[in-house]
């Protein structure tokens, strides 16, 4: 690679060393070259056009901020005239009639979309095994997932087919494949990012966000596709994060939740994560444990909650519109049904079954109105937690990427994968995963970084300086 | 008759509000438009589209709110009201089900024997309205998405309805409302008011409820007023006979004059509500509700009662004037012009009332200018043309909108108020006719409407009544 970042990127374009045309056949060659990987559902091939209207805007001085920046796009997110799948048999041959604000920034910032990515159907699962598009493969071993759902963008940035790519978390949606996948991914606070044009999983924990091979980028990526959104009455305003070499607080509390590094933690990652904390200078930091007691209610009330708002979020895709439609139904029921039956996989099945129960009359006070009062002890939990702390740290997955086939018999044990990052979505807060190395088959392992509702620059600031001393 | 039972009735009426953009997008409301042109992502339920809520709306509900005596909630929260149909796009409507806009209010109807009755309003929550399903196409039903989007509010009643009139009333309160606050056309036959009604029997003196059923697709007050006798009579019958109600949903036919099951308990819908997480919960602070209740218009019971104070009007005439916001609009126009305020009453409920209701037309349509008519009302009263010539240029005020005065003069139709040219008049008459004075002089009075009459067609009817009477009885007295 002829950069380390974008700045670099940039600085060669306008110097005339690097050509930002034959940047995106480079990428697009490459992904020609890991097909195997699986990362994408859609390439773009008129995206070297693209490149070369904008080469000429950057040597003309007239670019956006984000100009030859090359992104992909998670294929749960809305750009007129593409694809949008979902990974979705039900989404066959559909095409959106407009474009999800957060790529309208990007594009209006002179980014290049060089195709959409792979993911679990619907965003929901955690190994990107659950494709209409078929299983994505990790770059470090062929044989194990990337983690989901944004398995395909997470790859895409690990595997150099892109700068940076877009994702969607809703429990660790981004974290898990970056923390697999060994990049950099954040789920940024709810509403901080529209999610107009964010296909619906579960509408009140959704985020879109980015990934990124260094922090620079990931950076400019937030604060490009940032901000209120009036499409989306859910989305907050939001100040520009700038990245400093000086730490302006004396010292940087950093609270571990010790519910994370209990039992079901990889002892390799552990080991990993103390040594990190042990090498952090007692100067700029100072390290408390802290406590979020209800922690173990976390994978239960996460999945009662978003199947909850999945079964709904779900139900518009019913052949009547867009989309597929089965054949040969004689009756206006059996076409919802068998277009449903035919157009969703297992995963998304259950989780609509599951989401209808809980919300059925005679179930809804026991599951759905419990777990809505359960999501707020969990606010409170990081509230407390933050009145002692700046930042949390923690582990970002139990293990590190796990066999192909070795968990989707078991969907409990699957969910049980997301358990460290649930927490952040039931809060709202952001969280970033940070790659800290390998275990010893050489697999990435990541670390998380959790933050109070909308202190991204605080987040990003100590990852920054903690990077130091990795 | 007394049949022994009374009916216990609760209404659910939808009014879809006058507004210029539906309640979660920007497509134009306008009705009549090419099936599925007023559309977009966002009405379509494309994916990745997210409802942004129109203040209007709630402007327009708390107005209602505020007219029917409603608690505004300060919070309130959207609900998803989930099933599957063709004309949903999302397979959810967005409402509002555990916290509405409005809550606790009541109106006021007249019973039959002229002694009113406090209704109260159980809830007034906002809605969008689903499209509309085309079956009447053959094989194929085919989906119009225009509807779809456009602003409801329900307003639901506690079950404090017993008759069908008292039914019919209360409707004619809420469409009475409606369109004085201009926030709902009120046409029932288009559907931008719909009525849905909740009916049970029991015997009297009985405390607990019977087993309710309930009865759609009324499209007018008549027929909200048969339905309902109809399914009140059903239900005696059935327990009269033994047997037992059974909760289910009723379609009325009209045609029919009959309510038929549409389904059963059993199969009776499980909307699985649960708070919009798309939307945020509304806050409607005091200055919100404060600036709402300064732009209300005048309330119909209130202009009734100003009608009777401030022109002394009779009780009758300012209920009729005031029914309709146009009507009263149109009379205080009227009246800006004139200041006698019983004959302008008089014609506004009398000839004007029978051309518009005749023609179908709104009065706001109706061809002469208030303006006109004032003018018309001032010339009787000032005993410019008589009350006779006035009906006889009415019509050709009404079709060529000339003022009255202009025909007046064109047809030189100046009522004779000159006592001298009268006298005249009269005297030739009353030598014309010596019989006819023989008979009156000896006792048949009865021959002074003849000589009224003769004055009156020897002057083309111009002549002013009250002089004719007064020289005419000189004359015969001498
Ligand atoms: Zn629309």
């Amino acid at each position: 690679m002829e950069y380390n970042d974008y700045r670099e990127k940039i600085g060669l374009i306008k110097q005339g060393t690097l050509s930002l045309t034959s940047n995106v056949e480079g990428f697009l060659s490459r992904i020609e070259k890991e097909k195997h990987l699986n990362a994408f559902n859609f390439v773009f091939k008129d995206a070297v056009e693209r490149a070369s209207e904008i080469e000429n805007k950057i040597l003309e001085g007239k670019a956006g901020k984000a100009a030859g920046l090359v992104v992909a796009v998670k294929d749960n997110i809305s750009i007129k005239n593409k694809p949008l799948s979902c990974s979705s048999k039900i989404l066959e041959n559909f095409q959106p009639v407009y474009t999800a604000t957060a790529v309208q920034k990007l594009l209006d910032e002179d980014a290049i979309i060089i195709g959409k990515t792979n993911c679990d159907e619907f965003a929901m699962g955690s190994s990107n095994e659950n494709s209409a598009f078929g299983p994505v493969l990790n770059p470090y071993d062929n044989s194990r997932v990337p983690g989901g759902s944004s398995g395909g963008s997470a790859v895409a940035v690990a595997a150099n087919l892109c700068d940076v790519a877009l994702g969607s978390d809703t429990g660790g949606s981004i974290r898990q494949p970056a923390a697999f996948c060994g990049v950099y991914g954040l789920k940024p606070t709810y509403g901080r990012v529209s999610r107009y044009g964010l296909t619906a999983f579960a509408s009140s924990f959704d985020t879109i966000g980015p990934f990124a091979k260094n922090l620079n980028d990931l950076t400019l990526l937030l604060n490009i596709i940032s901000g209120y959104d009036e499409k989306d009455s859910t989305s907050q305003k939001s100040g520009e994060i700038n990245l400093t070499e000086n730490v302006s607080k004396s010292t940087i509390k950093i609270g571990l939740p010790k519910e994370y590094f209990g039992e079901g933690l990889n002892p390799e990652i552990k080991t990993r994560i103390e040594e990190i904390i042990n090498r952090l200078p007692s100067d700029n930091f100072e390290i408390i444990d802290i406590s979020l007691p209800h922690t173990e209610y976390a994978i239960a009330t996460y999945y009662i909650l978003t199947t909850a708002e999945a079964s709904s979020n779900l139900a518009r895709y019913d052949g009547v519109r867009y989309g597929f439609r089965s054949k040969d139904s004689a009756t206006l029921k059996d076409m919802y049904e068998n277009t449903r039956t035919e157009g969703f996989g297992k995963e998304v099945k259950r989780r609509i079954m599951l989401g209808t129960y809980v919300l059925s009359s005679g179930y809804y006070d026991a599951y759905y109105r419990k777990a809505q009062k359960a999501r707020r002890l969990f606010k409170e939990d990081f509230i407390n937690a933050f009145k002692q702390a700046d930042i949390l740290l923690t582990p970002t997955t139990p293990t590190t990427a796990f066999k192909i086939g070795e968990k989707s018999t078991d969907p409990l044990e699957m969910y049980l994968s997301d358990i460290y990052t649930t927490s952040a979505n039931l809060a709202g807060i952001p969280a970033l995963n940070i790659p800290v190395g390998f275990d010893a088959n050489g697999l990435p392992i990541g670390m998380q970084l959790m933050a109070p509702e909308l202190k991204e620059p605080e987040l990003l600031n100590a990852a920054y300086l903690i990077n130091k001393f990795l | 008759m007394d049949s022994g039972y009374e009916a216990v009735i609760g209404l659910e009426v939808h009014a879809q509000l006058l507004t210029e953009t539906k309640i979660f997008c920007g497509c134009s409301t306008r009705f009549g438009n090419p099936p599925n042109t007023n559309v977009c992502p966002v009405c379509l339920g494309h994916p990745g589209v997210l409802p942004v809520l129109n203040k209007k709306v709630v402007d327009f509900s708390i107005m209602m709110g505020l007219a029917t005596n409603c608690t505004i909630n300060r919070d309130s929260v959207f609900a998803r009201k989930n099933y599957f149909y063709p004309d949903l796009p999302k397979g959810y409507q967005i409402s509002q089900f555990e916290k509405p806009v409005c809550e606790h209010g009541f109106v006021e109807i007249e019973t039959g024997n002229g002694s009113t009755k406090k209704v109260r309003i159980k809830r007034i929550h906002m809605e969008e309205d689903a499209g509309k399903s085309i079956h009447d196409l053959g094989e194929t039903t085919l989906v119009d998405l225009n509807r779809t989007g456009v602003p409801l509010i329900e307003i639901v009643s506690e079950p404090d309805i017993s008759s069908p009139g008292e039914a019919a009333a209360y409707l004619k309160k809420i469409y009475q409302l409606v369109t004085y606050l201009g926030i709902c056309d009120g046409n029932m036959e288009e559907g931008s008011l719909r009525c849905d009604a909740n009916i049970s029997v029991r015997p009297k003196n009985q405390k607990e409820f019977g087993t309710r059923t309930e009865v759609k697709n009324m499209n007018s007050f008549r027929n909200v007023e048969r339905a309902i006798a109809y399914e009140i009579e059903r239900q005696i019958d059935i327990l009269e006979d033994g047997g037992k109600v059974q909760q289910e949903t009723l379609l009325w036919n009209a045609d029919a004059g009959k309510a038929v099951s549409m389904r059963g308990k059993e199969e009776a819908h499980d909307y699985r509500y649960f708070p919009e997480p798309d939307l945020v919960p509304l806050n409607i602070d005091e200055n919100w509700i404060t600036g709402i209740k300064k732009s209300l218009p005048e309330l119909p019971d209130k202009r009734k009662q100003r009608f009777m104070e401030q022109y002394g009007l009779p009780e009758y005439d300012a209920k009729v004037l005031t029914a309709e916001r146009e009507t009263a609009d149109y009379f205080e126009q009227v009246i800006a012009e004139t200041k006698h305020y019983k004959l302008a009453s008089n014609w506004v409920m009398g000839d004007v009332a029978a051309y518009v209701n005749e023609k179908k037309i709104n009065i706001a349509e109706f061809p002469v200018s208030p303006k006109n008519l004032g003018e018309l009302i001032n010339l009787i009263q000032d005993n410019v043309i008589s009350g006779k010539i006035a009906k006889e240029i009415f019509p050709e005020m009404i079709e060529t909108g000339k003022s009255p005065g202009e025909i007046v003069k064109e047809k030189n139709l100046v009522q004779i108020t000159d006592t001298s040219e009268l006298e005249g008049i009269v005297k030739t008459v009353l030598e014309n006719n010596p019989a006819q004075v023989e008979q009156y002089k000896s006792g048949k009075e009865k021959v002074f409407g003849f000589f009224v009459g003769q004055v009156m067609r020897e002057t083309k009817g111009k002549a002013n009544p009250k002089l004719v009477n007064e020289i005419l009885r000189k004359e015969l007295s001498k």
